[in-house]
């Protein structure tokens, strides 16, 4: 296992020579996942990948890509879809416009099946979908709404179970093992790299979605992230993570009222 | 390493098991009273979403309070924890819960392996695990993760699981402190932190 100390020195040696601030990551994904970098690259000890950092042009862009976790899914936990379908679309639908920000959207699959609940609630012509990720490869998959074909069996057991009563298939067009995602759903999307770590607020959003991306943080930067979505939220605005995800350990909980024990928190100051 | 032998200065204690491993916490939860300044964490593998039946067939089974998993809790003596489904359980530093959906390991998420690596990590010689029934090969190489920070460890006794081939596989690769049926699995469990 690599060491604490090298993690550190990993975390400093990125951050002089790219800019990416990984030391507020949770230390124990970030070992296991330098690991597995280690193990793709055929790295054996820890001054080979120094070396690749320093020298290796393009070398970033595979360390960010391999470091982030980026698995994902289309309607991924149906019964929080569900509660979205049924209690917060409802709201947003009152309003003139719909911002929406997706953070740390991966290859999509999330900002996809939020298109499909605004469609179908007839809303998808006054929203805008934010959709940002740290790392460009899954925003470049993201931009194109190819997902493979293999999962579509499960997105379309996870849409049924998340309230949808539309024939899936309807969506998408098959193609050499990949779905393609109609282009009325992407019409409304806006796809750009976003660092939560160091890039600032963009806009003001009804509803921003981080689902589990706050997990690979540890509490302080969960803590900076959570005010940067306060700033960013309108008031009465909604902020939706991950099952697994919660406000009670930041500093902005008081301002956060939670719907039930859902993972949906409404912003009441 | 005697049956008898009284782990001291023990902070967690992690329970790992795959198929006919619950059996086995059903027959040993009931007669425990209490975590004698320890944290039992319980990582079992299951079907995705099917958190809150274990939760509820565990809860049902014992006295001794359950802390719900999430991001970040801290890991305190005294409560017992259960992986959530479709997230790999991690320790951090600080003595807190990380939760991690990367790739599955030995088709497995949560994985042993990863959690009992993880806590190995953390904890050191205050660590001690258990290796329950199964039909996989996941925990062994925790066990031996655990077995060189310094903590202890325990493999069910093939005999007496349901399903032997995941203790079994532990025992033929690595060598662990002690191999124990069901009835002294309990004993080993009781007599944490009880030396004065
Ligand atoms: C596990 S995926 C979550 C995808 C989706 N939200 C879901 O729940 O299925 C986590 C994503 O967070 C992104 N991420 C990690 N660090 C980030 C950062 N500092 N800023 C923005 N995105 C980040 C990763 O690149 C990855 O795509």
């Amino acid at each position: 296992m690599i060491s604490d100390r090298e993690l550190e020195v990993l975390i400093n040696e990125v951050f002089e020579y790219y800019g990416y601030d990984f030391s507020g990551y949770s230390k124990a994904s970030l070992k296991r996942r330098v690991e597995r970098l280690y193990q793709i690259d055929g790295i054996s000890r820890f001054s080979d990948v120094l070396s690749k950092i320093r020298s290796e042009e393009g070398y970033v862009k595979h360390l960010v890509e391999e470091i982030t976790v980026n698995v994902t899914e289309m309607f991924r936990d149906p019964l929080f879809y569900k509660l979205l379908r049924e209690e917060i679309v409802p709201v947003l639908a009152t309003k003139p416009f719909i911002r929406i920000w997706h953070a740390g959207c991966s290859t999509g699959e999330e900002v996809y099946s939020m298109a499909i609940l605004l469609k179908e609630a007839n809303l998808l012509h006054k929203s805008l979908l934010y959709a940002t990720d740290i790392n460009s490869v899954v925003l470049d998959t993201a931009k194109k709404g190819l997902f493979p074909l293999r999962m579509i069996k499960q997105y379309a057991e996870n849409y049924r179970f998340s309230g949808g009563s539309e024939d899936f298939s309807d969506y998408y067009t098959a193609n050499y093992g990949l779905a393609k995602f109609s282009c009325e759903l992407n019409e409304k999307m806006v796809f750009s790299q976003h660092n939560l770590v160091s890039d600032a607020s963009f806009n003001e959003f009804d509803l921003i979605m981080c689902r589990n991306v706050l997990i690979y943080f540890d509490k302080h930067l969960q803590d900076r992230v959570l005010r940067l979505f306060d700033s960013s939220l309108s008031c009465l605005g909604y902020l939706a993570l991950g099952t697994k995800e919660t406000i009670k350990f930041s500093t902005v909980q008081d301002k956060f009222q939670q719907l039930n024990r859902e993972k949906i928190w409404k912003k009441v100051k | 390493m005697e049956e008898s032998k009284i782990i001291s200065g023990c902070k967690a204690l992690l329970i790992g098991g795959s198929a006919g491993s619950l059996e086995v916490l059903i027959e040993v939860l009931p007669k425990l009273e209490q975590l004698k300044s320890f944290a039992l964490i319980i990582v079992l593998h299951r079907k995705s979403g099917e958190d809150n039946l274990l939760e509820n067939l565990i809860s049902i089974k014992t006295a001794i309070p359950i802390m719900e998993v999430e991001d970040k809790v801290p890991v305190e003596p005294g409560y017992i924890y259960i992986a959530p489904s479709d997230y790999h359980l991690l320790f951090e530093k600080d003595e807190t819960i990380s939760l991690d959906t990367s790739e599955k390991v030995n088709y497995s998420r949560p994985s042993i392996d990863v959690a009992f690596e993880s806590a190995a990590d953390v904890y050191g010689p205050s660590l001690a695990a258990i290796l329950l029934s199964g039909a996989n090969a996941d925990g062994t190489a925790g066990l031996q993760a655990i077995k060189e920070a310094g903590g202890v460890t325990v493999v069910q006794k093939p005999e007496s699981a349901e399903v032997a081939y995941m203790p079994g596989y532990a025992i033929e690769n690595m060598s662990p402190d002690l191999v124990l049926d069901i009835r002294q699995i309990l004993e080993f469990v009781k007599n944490i932190n009880t030396s004065k």
